[in-house]
């Protein structure tokens, strides 16, 4: 890995009134890379990505992309930085259409060409979008909301995608069909940062991960060597 | 080609609209004449209304301030100009250009209130906006009360009688071309998107804050067109037609008709202007029966009577707009 990562977070701290949600998470995404999140409910792992993207505030700590402050930054600058976040519960605008949806996606481009051509290759990965372009996105099944969101992100192009949960709530083949997705997203050269419940799906895709335990970090590695600890088999893998 | 285009839109629609005006205010008997105006400034309100409750999905409360403060800078630059007489114009060409002008500065007084009032009220989330706006419009009332200039509580008396049936007819003909082209927008776009989820249009990139303040303040704008007209349309003004139950009226106008559909706050501020001249006939009962009225149509459209959809889209069971 080269020597400045993409993103560093440090000692990054959050509070829900008196309860201290995350005790300090440092964790680092070099360009190109698939970090993964795994833990328990309530560990603190999408509060850590919502306070990455200043879904809610930080109380402490930092959080740089490319060596630059985003805590200083008003939230909606992050787009125009390189970071996309596909939330939890989606974030869907329902009463929108699928193209609404994903022309919000890339607000801030003005390259018309570029935008048309990513939009034509999230028909590509994800056909269904196509065929439902017209149709308000709360009519969706839930598991093609979750590829909209997908989409939707990457439509900004991103440098560095936030995941929330995108294996929640969804069949079996449509997880294989987003984490497919995903790979192939990375082999692009997006850089992944991706919480999950599903922490086989997760590692394997994962070059390096971390188990959040109660806000804190409690062991870091590689996606392999998480997969064949045993603790992480008896208590993330179920085994 | 484009901005040709949005600019033939635009003027295509006045140009339409100006014979079949004239023919009307050749036709309309006095009683009609009254009822229109009313009508038409009913409509001006719900419709610039709509976009700041309806499309953007926050809730103002202070429409009535805003239109105050247009039908007072409105009435000050026509009662200060009431001798100015353009050379190379007839009399009467002369106090329309006027007039016009008036208008005009009445919007941008609105327009600079709503900003002042949105900047900061608009940074935050939730139910603070419609706490603000209320106090704003109690606060413009209590402001006009106390300046002498501006006539206190006895109001400005003896404006020209300038608003009629072509006037009013043209403005509510650009303030619905205004709301329908923003609404099939880009940042229309960027409205819809906030009002659907705010955290949402904020992780793509859009300012929120930039974009309800400039929601808010065009909406302002077209409320102090509304108070332009309605000073030259009785030829006084007082504080206490621009209350806080003038506000609540514009507001009701635009939940019946549909939060987000613009031909429902027409549909809606034009039927309930004239239910309440029909109304007449119930004397004392009247407003009771405005308030039943009100009632049984919510109870029975909860949605309003057209949800979000427009009077000529019934098929469809949501807006879904077009994709782009």
């Amino acid at each position: 890995m080269s020597a400045a990562p993409l993103l560093e977070v440090r000692d990054l701290r959050v509070h829900y009134g008196a309860i201290e949600a995350l005790r300090g998470v440092s964790l680092e995404v070099a360009a190109g890379e698939v970090v993964a999140l795994i833990g328990a409910n309530g560990a603190g792992k999408s509060t850590t990505l919502r306070a990455i993207s200043r879904m809610i505030r930080a109380t402490a700590g930092s959080v740089r992309l490319d060596g630059e402050e985003l805590l200083r930054l008003p939230p909606h600058r992050l787009v125009a930085r390189g970071l996309a976040h596909a939330p939890e519960g989606r974030g869907i605008f329902l009463d929108l259409s699928v193209g609404e949806n994903l022309a919000l996606g890339a607000w801030l481009r003005r390259d018309r060409a570029g935008v048309a051509a990513d939009r034509a290759r999230m028909h590509d990965l994800f056909p269904i979008l196509a065929e439902r372009r017209d149709q308000p996105a709360g009519t969706l099944s839930g598991g093609e909301q979750q590829m909209l969101a997908v989409a939707r992100a990457l439509m900004s192009r991103p440098r560095l995608l936030l995941l929330d949960e995108p294996s929640l709530g969804l069949a079996p083949q449509v997880v294989e069909r987003i984490f497919g997705v995903l790979r192939e997203v990375n082999r692009a050269g997006v850089a992944l940062l991706l919480v999950e419940q599903n922490a086989h799906q997760a590692l394997r895709l994962a070059h390096r991960a971390l188990v959040l335990e109660t806000g804190e970090v409690a062991m870091r590695g590689t996606g392999p060597e998480l997969l064949a600890s045993p603790e992480v088999r008896r208590a993330y893998l179920g085994e | 080609m484009r901005r040709l285009r949005s600019l033939a839109l635009a003027v295509l629609p006045l140009a339409v609209a100006l014979p079949l005006l004239l023919g009307l205010r050749a036709v309309a008997g006095p009683y009609l004449t009254i009822v229109l105006l009313d009508v038409g400034v009913n409509v001006i309100l719900a419709v610039s209304l709509q976009v700041v409750n309806g499309f953007t999905g926050q809730f103002s409360l202070g429409h009535a301030g805003f239109m105050s403060v247009g039908a007072y800078t409105a009435a000050k630059v026509t009662l200060g100009l009431a001798d100015v007489q353009l050379a190379f114009l007839p009399t009467a060409a002369s106090d329309a250009v006027v007039f016009a002008g008036a208008l005009a500065a009445g919007m941008a007084a609105a327009a600079l209130a709503g900003l002042l009032v949105g900047l900061p009220s608009l940074r935050l989330r939730g139910d603070y906006l419609a706490i603000v706006t209320l106090g704003f419009g109690e606060i413009i009332r209590s402001v006009i009360e106390n300046s002498p200039w501006l006539g206190g509580a006895l109001g400005l008396t003896s404006l020209p009688l300038e608003t009629g049936v072509v006037g009013v007819g043209l403005a509510v003909v650009a303030t619905v071309v205004m709301a329908w082209r923003l609404l099939r927008s880009t940042q229309g776009r960027a409205l819809l998107a906030i009002r659907e989820d705010e955290v949402a249009a904020e992780a793509m990139g859009v300012d929120t804050t930039g974009y309800k303040v400039r929601a808010f303040v065009i909406s302002a704008a077209f409320a102090g067109l509304a108070g332009g007209l309605v000073a030259h349309l009785i030829g006084s003004i007082s504080p206490g037609n621009f209350g806080f139950v003038r506000s609540m009226e514009i507001v009701v106008m635009v939940v019946l008709g549909g939060l987000g559909s613009i031909s429902g706050a027409v549909v809606a501020a034009a039927g309930l202007t004239v239910a309440l001249e029909l109304l007449r006939e119930f004397q004392a009962y009247r407003m009771v029966a405005y308030a039943l009225l009100l009632i049984v149509v919510m109870l029975a459209r909860p949605q309003g009577l057209l949800g979000t959809r427009e009077l000529w889209e019934p098929w469809r069971r949501r807006r879904t707009g077009g994709a782009a």
